[in-house]
């Protein structure tokens, strides 16, 4: 009998791709959603909510990603630039993430805030606030600026150390001995 | 653990031969043709793409979400749906069945829940970015279902990635109070949106859990904390495809990627978690919708629905205000009546769906005494609160019995030691611990006391 539901299991494992179980669970999942959409449609809002739910996920996967995958790369491509050794394209990636950093991050408060900076909700904010949104931008803009300081300091910094560095080594070697490149 | 991971079930070797397409037949042509683009395996170049990865950035929100999944759905049974008028969403039928009567004790937990609802919700938003990153390659598996099986594993994906971004940027623009762009009101939205999501995420994480497990263990994360750019190397092939078939040279070490994010989540943590603070920290919300400073004077906290917005009539307000008192019998009350009713003083939190929260000092009567007043006996009283705004969402509510006898429910008459200012609910507003925000009623103009419902 165990041997005969085992077969069974591996028969229906093998034409669905994958353990029964896997189907059950699924199926959990759909009727729990499923229910859900229903109070949706009851709610009278289903072609808004629909159009909101789908939208979220092609918004997020085919305009948002590609929008910050392609900027990311504009900002890496130069065209114009001589091929350079290995040495000196492992030094290229120095630069970018202090770009990225401060650039990613203010774009991430942006993403969210954007209503705000932008006072596109000035009339409710201010029914419900009792104050206007003026100083959102302001204060966006703050917090950027401070970014871009820290992340230009912080390069700074490490430029300094770098060529404190290869100074030191350079001293260090014996003259005819190439100098070694520090990181 | 570094080598080919064994598969457990055979629903996780789809990969190399579910399906059971003979050669020659549509399915293997299929699977030799991909489409041009990202349905090529090597299109996608980024060496820190990997099992790995994903199953911390997974981890995180396995953390995450729950949290704000179970403080959302308590916020909703805060409500006490079930009484007369409470209710924002009452065709929610089964999905009501934890509802209980909300408790007034302690005071903070709405404040905390609610708190800790919107700014985990918010820190978490660099974390979803990131985990969507990390698996977006599966989005053009070529062929798009291998078996019955990946078809509807990937259907239930559409209702996780579509339910997540739905209720991250539903709560997100609801907080910024940009209602315009909803074709739907938030309260259902967000309520059976999230339902949604928690189906799709219980049944993701029961699927994928043994494959997170097995990954977090094939690197440790000590491991990687020390790994600068120099020694960041692929992670090995994976049979889910998220290892890229032909990287691109590292440009950020992985310890650096988890410093972005964490970095990201960090900063947006910092710059919101003031609207949930009283005292100097709460000027630290400079990007947070309701961390606003008025002033120090004694009514300068934070305001949400403004007297004129709300279509308050100056003149109802004034020395012609009359408190209606329902009960066994009609009472009418003048503020000079109230204030000298025996006053009580308690500092209560209001606190709101919204996140935002403040503690003040109250002064007023106790709504025990006010049952006491219209014949009622407190504990076996429930209230009916109307308010003197028009139209507005909440400008009525029910109050349970346990709320109506709690001894610091108030009738506030002053704040601060202050009269209340008109934007806070002058001539009177009503306070209840541990009661959201919204149902703390500005503005009273009646409160009609009956017996318990159901």
């Amino acid at each position: 009998m165990a041997s005969r539901v085992r077969t069974l299991r591996r028969w229906l494992a093998g034409r669905y791709g994958a353990d029964p179980l896997h189907l059950l669970v699924l199926l959990a999942c759909f009727t729990l959603a499923g229910y859900a959409a229903s109070r949706v449609v009851l709610a009278g809002v289903w072609v808004g909510f629909v159009v909101w739910f789908v939208g979220a996920a092609v918004i997020h996967d085919l305009l948002l990603y590609p929008l910050y995958t392609v900027a990311d790369i504009a900002v890496q491509w130069r065209p114009w630039r001589r091929p350079r050794p290995p040495a000196e394209a492992a030094h290229r990636a120095s630069w970018i993430n202090y770009v990225r950093v401060p650039v990613g991050l203010s774009a991430l408060l942006l993403l969210i805030w954007f209503p705000l900076v932008f006072r596109l909700s000035e009339r409710t904010y201010r029914a419900s606030v009792a104050l206007d949104t003026t100083p959102y931008l302001g204060r966006w803009l703050l917090v950027t600026g401070v970014l871009f300081a820290g992340s230009a300091l912080a390069y700074a910094i490490r430029l300094r150390r770098q060529r404190a560095a290869r100074e030191r080594t350079r001293r260090a070697s014996r003259p005819g001995n190439p100098p070694k490149i520090g990181h | 653990m570094r080598g080919d991971p064994v598969p457990e079930k055979p629903g996780a070797q789809r990969g190399q031969d579910g399906g059971g397409s003979a050669p020659g037949s549509i399915g293997s042509w299929l699977r030799a043709h991909p489409p041009p683009g990202p349905f090529r395996p090597d299109f996608w170049r980024s060496p820190l793409r990997g099992p790995w990865l994903t199953s911390v950035f997974g981890l995180v929100l396995l953390a995450g979400i729950p949290i704000i999944a179970i403080t959302g759905l308590l916020s909703y049974a805060a409500y006490n749906p079930w009484l007369p008028g409470n209710d924002t969403t009452p065709e929610r039928g089964l999905l009501g069945f934890y509802f209980f009567d909300w408790p007034t004790w302690p005071a903070w937990l709405y404040r905390v829940m609610q708190g800790a609802h919107v700014i985990l919700g918010l820190t978490l938003i660099p974390v979803l970015l990131a985990k969507l990153w990390s698996v977006i390659p599966k989005l053009f598996t070529w062929p798009p279902a291998r078996s019955v099986a990946d078809a509807i594993e990937r259907a239930s994906l559409l209702l996780l990635v579509g339910g997540a971004v739905f209720e991250f940027a539903t709560g997100v623009l609801n907080i910024q109070l940009f209602y315009t762009v909803f074709p739907f009101s938030f309260y259902p939205a967000h309520l059976y949106g999230a339902w949604i999501f928690i189906a799709a995420f219980a049944v993701h994480v029961a699927v994928k859990l043994p494959r997170m497990v097995r990954a977090l263990r094939s690197r440790s994360l000590r491991g990687e904390l020390r790994t600068g750019l120099d020694g960041t190397r692929p992670e090995p092939p994976d049979p889910g495809g998220l290892v890229a078939t032909r990287p691109a040279e590292p440009s950020v070490s992985r310890r650096g990627l988890l410093g972005f994010v964490g970095g990201g989540s960090l900063l947006i943590f910092g710059l919101s978690v003031g609207q949930t603070l009283d005292g100097p920290l709460r000027r630290t919300a400079l990007l947070s919708p309701h961390g606003r400073v008025y002033g120090p004077g004694p009514n300068d906290f934070q305001v949400n629905k403004s007297a004129a917005a709300m279509g308050v009539d100056p003149a109802g307000a004034g020395p012609g205000w009359r408190l209606e008192l329902a009960g066994t019998h009609l009472t009418r009350l003048s503020r000079a009546d109230l204030l000298a009713l025996p006053l009580y003083t308690y500092a209560l939190p209001i606190a709101c769906v919204e996140g935002w929260s403040t503690q003040q000092t109250w002064t007023g009567v106790r709504l025990a005494d006010l049952a006491r007043l219209a014949g009622m006996v407190p504990g076996l009283a429930e209230v009916y609160v109307e308010s003197l705004e028009r139209g507005g969402a909440f400008s009525e509510a029910s109050l349970s019995a346990r709320q109506v006898a709690d001894p610091r429910s108030l009738l506030a008459l002053r704040v601060n030691g202050a009269d209340l200012s008109f934007d806070h609910g002058y001539p009177a507003r009503i306070i209840v611990p541990n009661a959201p925000g919204v149902h703390n009623t500005k503005w009273v103009r009646r409160l009609s006391f009956r017996p318990p419902t159901g």
